[in-house]
């Protein structure tokens, strides 16, 4: 059967004859590689624009409809060196996008008019002491108002929108008092101005507010660049089905382009991408990535799959289901709900400061004016002076306090391998004291691997490899990449269900059961030596060798796992996987605490009992039966390997091979609380030094403006610190 | 101080032609990828 590869899913039809791709591309990361995919494609005919975006890691084709099949410029790619693959925007990091021009739009207007404001109020407070009169006084600032509360108008649409949320849900947030600073602020101004009077503060609300927005844009560039990031990997993994189009004919179609009802063909060797049952056939499956169990099951009609379940010897037809029919499936999905819906209202950093500051503040505004009346201040005055006191106590510091950390923290982590899905993780990741590993793909590589590769004659081992490239089960796959094999026998034969043979010269080579290769009492040692492992046989004539094939432990896991004991993190193995199996792995990995063949509902309700005893549990797993659990768990984390459910649950991903990552993710997130912290206190410094100032009513707005970019860039600085962290590198 | 009746405007719609252009800048995609315009800056291709 001839399979053609179909993309037109991702096309998109621009009219007057053109069309449009987007690829994802890896291994984008410099100018030259630009140059060079820009020349490299434009060079196809019809091609009429290819543009790289190296913030994205994408490249975007226009072409002219017609003669040009889309999969050209895959193979074009790959020519280059460059490993391509298309993908659609999807609508979260489209919304991310526009939110992100969004604000840009906002601190646009924001810094424009902080500056002709200021253009507008340096004059007056020179002129204040000097020889100005009056008239050109109340003409400058009703110049700057004319400025100033249009701009504030549109640029405090994110403030505005998000206290009034908050408020509506009978919660303060920071944007309250923000909010109710920068409107007071304005409106006081206007009146002072109406009386022609001295002061009129329309240059610190904008200001504030151009301050306010810094923090915010770079807070939404960190998560529109984990979101682009996250998006390329998933395109990239590049899962496609092969579908029926005919009683004999396939397609290969992405995923995305696969529906209910559909059929698709899994060849042995092959991951399944879509859930679904047996129809015709009859194999193996090895569902680990849904389990954790590493044991085969056997498939034949009526029994279900599921995405990321690996066919292992025989090829099947699977009818793809709609909703998750399975019983396994429901009993997670479920789980999850409840899981999600129990996730305790995490109370963030920002969210408590707010809850404290908001009312100490108002409450000391409100005292001010009344201690100004009772001593027999006018109104007026007490009211300008209780305003002065909201206006120098905005929390432009405490604003920026967190979200600069978090960018700066971020982006410490995204570069050490880590992608964070949600912003507060960060705090919730910091606190953590108890990490539950899942074995299976987690502490384990997801790949199979031989792991008595040393005890084995090198020229035996490359011949077993090539051999092995003849046979598509994934046991003979583990060997050939062992091996490093790249060219296969010459009239290699693959005996279905045994193995592959071969001859070399007059000798026979053979690969495979030990049954296959005459190798059972050889076999049998070995394979009660290591329960784990799966024992692959090779013979060269009467020369027998084994190779035991199983998942490696990641490569630094035994040395992480001491560094985590040494920052005071205790440490345990949850698996769903047989006792023999988790047991070796905790031997080996020196974890006293394991336990094995545990369900979903168990590692949910041993989380719940460890929460109960007050512990702050970090999950990492990859299952799809660990995602309720981390859902459940104080803070969570999968491998880039993870099954879809568990990566989207995951408060971070790590990418790559070493375990390495999540130390480091701890390390960065511990450093980034310390200096979360460090600013909120230098914030509160801040304030308790001109808080006294404004209830005494000398605050000027030249001394407003000095404070508050003065403590706002105190703050921003203090966060570059979240870059430096001593982090251990394998 | 006449004068300031000419300036005054004129400094403000400096800022202002200096907002449009950052307005249209952006709406013109200009920020999609900031990394790649820095090197397309000093690439001798075009």
């Amino acid at each position: 059967m001839q399979t053609t590869r179909d993309f037109s899913h991702y096309v998109k039809d621009l009219g007057a004859g053109l069309n449009h791709i987007d690829l994802a591309v890896e291994g984008v990361s410099c100018a030259g590689c630009m140059s060079k995919i820009e020349r490299g494609l434009s060079a196809l005919p019809d091609v009429t624009m290819a543009r790289v975006n190296l913030t994205d890691r994408r490249v975007a084709l226009e072409w002219k409809q017609g003669m040009l099949d889309p999969a050209r410029f895959i193979d074009r790619l790959a020519e280059l060196g460059y490993k391509a693959y298309p993908f659609e925007t999807e609508s979260a990091e489209a919304r991310e996008a526009e939110q992100s021009r969004f604000l840009l739009r906002c601190l646009g207007v924001a810094a424009f008019a902080t500056m002709n404001v200021m253009m507008l109020s340096i004059p007056v407070w020179s002129g204040n002491g000097s020889d100005m009169l009056p008239e050109q006084r109340d003409f400058f600032h009703w110049l700057s108002a004319l400025v100033a509360l249009p701009a504030a108008a549109y640029a405090g649409q994110p403030f505005f929108r998000s206290a009034l949320r908050a408020l509506s849900t009978r919660n303060v947030n920071m944007d309250v008092p923000i909010s109710i600073g920068v409107t007071l602020a304005l409106g006081m101004s206007v009146v002072e101005t109406i009386n022609h009077a001295e002061h009129a503060y329309f240059d610190a609300a904008i200001m504030l507010l151009t301050f306010l927005l810094v923090g915010r844009v770079l807070d939404q560039n960190m998560r529109r660049r984990t979101r682009a990031v996250a998006g390329n990997l998933a395109a990239l993994k590049a899962e496609t089905a092969t579908k029926f189009v005919g009683p004999d004919e396939v397609s290969q179609v992405p995923v995305a382009a696969i529906h209910a009802g559909d059929i698709v063909l899994l060849r042995p060797g092959e991951r399944c991408a879509v859930d679904g049952t047996v129809i015709e056939g009859r194999s193996e499956i090895d569902q680990s990535l849904i389990t954790g169990e590493t044991l085969y099951v056997p498939a034949e009609q009526g029994t279900p799959v599921y995405a990321g379940s690996l066919n292992i010897s025989g090829t099947l037809r699977v009818k793809v289901s709609a909703a998750s029919e399975g019983t396994l499936l429901s009993e997670i999905s479920r789980l999850l709900d409840n899981a999600l819906q129990a996730r305790s209202r995490y109370m963030r950093l920002a969210d408590r400061a707010s809850r404290l500051y908001a009312p100490v503040v108002h409450a000391t505004a409100l005292l001010t004016v009344i201690g100004w009346v009772l001593m027999g201040a006018s109104w007026h005055d007490a009211i300008v002076t209780g305003v002065a006191v909201l206006i120098i106590t905005c929390p432009c510091a405490l604003g920026l306090a967190i979200p600069t950390v978090q960018t700066v923290a971020s982006g410490a982590m995204f570069s050490s391998g880590v992608l964070l899905n949600a912003g507060d993780a960060i705090e919730r990741l910091a606190e953590a004291d108890r990490i539950i590993f899942d074995k299976t793909g987690t502490l384990t590589l997801p790949e199979l691997e031989v792991v008595n590769a040393a005890e084995i004659p090198a020229e035996i081992f490359a011949l077993a490899g090539r051999l092995a490239l003849s046979s598509h089960h994934p046991l003979a796959a583990a060997v050939a990449e062992s091996a490093r094999a790249k060219s296969p026998l010459l009239g290699a034969i693959e005996e279905p269900g045994q193995g592959v043979r071969a001859r070399l010269g007059d000798v026979e080579l053979r690969l495979g059961r030990p049954s296959f290769c005459g190798a059972e009492q050889l076999a049998m040692p070995t394979a009660n030596l290591d329960p784990e492992a799966s024992v692959v046989a090779f013979s060269r004539g009467d020369d027998k060798y084994l190779f035991s094939v199983r998942q490696a432990l990641r490569p630094d896991a035994e040395a992480i796992m001491a560094a985590l004991k040494d920052r005071g993190i205790a440490v345990e193995i949850l698996s769903g996987d047989r006792e023999p199996a988790v047991a070796a792995a905790a031997r080996a990995l020196g974890v006293a605490e394991w336990r094995a063949g545990v369900t979903p509902a168990e590692k949910i309700a041993r989380i719940e009992e460890l929460k109960h005893r007050g512990d702050k549990v970090m999950m990492v797993g990859d299952g799809m039966n660990d995602a309720p659990s981390l859902a459940a768990a104080h803070v969570s984390m999968s491998p880039i390997s993870a099954a879809h459910l568990s990566q989207a649950t995951a408060d971070l991903v790590f990418l790559g091979r070493p375990l390495a990552p999540v130390l480091a993710a701890i390390d960065y997130a511990r450093k980034a609380l310390q200096l979360m912290r460090q600013n909120l206190w230098l914030a509160v410094g801040y304030n308790v030094l001109a808080v006294p100032l404004a209830i005494s009513g000398m605050v000027t707005p030249l001394i407003a403006a000095a404070a508050m970019s003065g403590s706002s860039i105190l703050v921003m600085v203090n966060a570059l610190r979240a870059r430096s962290v001593a982090v251990r590198r394998s | 101080m006449e004068v300031l009746v000419i300036l005054v405007p004129l400094a403000l719609g400096l800022g202002l032609a200096g907002l449009l252009a950052f307005l249209w800048s952006l709406k013109n995609g200009q920020y999609e990828d900031l990394d790649g315009a820095a090197w397309r800056a000093i690439s001798d291709d075009d």
